[in-house]
């Protein structure tokens, strides 16, 4: 897998991930709707209906993602701190329905002819924190529980 | 409340793992359960100390100590383990999932920008 998930702090989420393009494109693809919508689906089964983006210091933005099977919506909105094309951004984060905003920051660098792009986000205590890395376990739930079995099987052996 | 009681949950698991010593014990009785005795014997402290980190293992859920008065053997639990690793393996693979979608688009757009910006020239 290339992509690495840490906590820096016990407030903090990093996720570090290359990727075989410049990060001019890179940043488009986070930053345009019409590309955003291509691949932030989330789940199979989920759809994106809403994407709007203000990009600049002070403009905000929503997600919503939609379950086509029963109508289940999900959404995210924010705004934006700080917008450096085609390499920074720092945007505050509110999940609908969970307490509290996450501070995120992204950075788009070139390394080679590609991308290392990094996103830190920091919550306003630790058990929000904990809950974000609990929701991203609780989506991944459509996958089956056969890594579990595997973990546990290696760890009682 | 779900993500309370997990995080509460996870803070205890992360504590007992927080000592070396510890740490030793559940190794030991990953390889098979063992008694208070045994574990004293095979570590250089002293058998209250072993219980007391038999108590705070337990208390984590990260071993099961039978009834059997006489003996009471411990052994490893599974499960707060394998809740630690898939919390963080999960997210993780929950969002390589969708960069490789990323990375299916970036492909595309690279290659149609390649294609126009050839037309051009």
């Amino acid at each position: 897998m290339k992509l690495e998930v840490t906590t820096p702090s016990e407030r903090e989420i990093r996720i570090t991930r290359a990727f075989d393009a410049p990060p001019g494109l890179v940043f488009e693809c986070h930053t345009k709707p019409e590309l955003v919508t291509k691949w932030l689906l989330g789940p199979p089964g989920w759809s994106m209906p809403v994407c709007e983006i203000d990009l600049r210091a002070g403009g905000r933005y929503r997600y919503v993602w939609r379950n086509d099977d029963n109508g289940t919506e999900f959404g995210v909105q924010g705004e934006f701190r700080e917008v450096l094309a085609p390499n920074r951004i720092v945007n505050v984060e509110k999940m609908d329905g969970v307490p509290g905003e996450a501070t995120c920051m992204a950075s788009f660098a070139p390394v080679g002819e590609g991308t290392l792009y990094t996103l830190t986000m920091q919550f306003e205590s630790q058990e929000l924190r904990d809950g974000a890395l609990e929701s991203g376990m609780t989506d991944g739930m459509s996958l089956s529980y056969d890594r579990l079995d595997d973990v546990s099987r290696e760890v009682s052996s | 409340m779900h993500v309370t009681s997990a995080a509460k949950r996870l803070d205890a698991t992360f504590f007992a793992l927080s000592d070396a010593t510890r740490r030793s014990i559940l190794l030991r009785l990953a390889r098979g359960e063992a008694t208070v005795n045994e574990l004293t014997s095979s570590f250089e402290i002293s058998q209250p100390a072993i219980s007391r980190h038999l108590k705070v293992l337990e208390k984590a859920g990260l071993i099961r100590r039978s009834r059997d008065a006489q003996r009471r053997p411990s052994a490893v639990e599974t499960k707060p383990i394998a809740d630690v690793v898939t919390w963080i393996e999960r997210y993780q693979e929950l969002w390589e999932r969708t960069y490789q979608q990323l990375d299916a688009l970036l492909a595309d757009e690279l290659k149609t920008r390649k294609r126009s910006q050839g037309s051009r020239s």
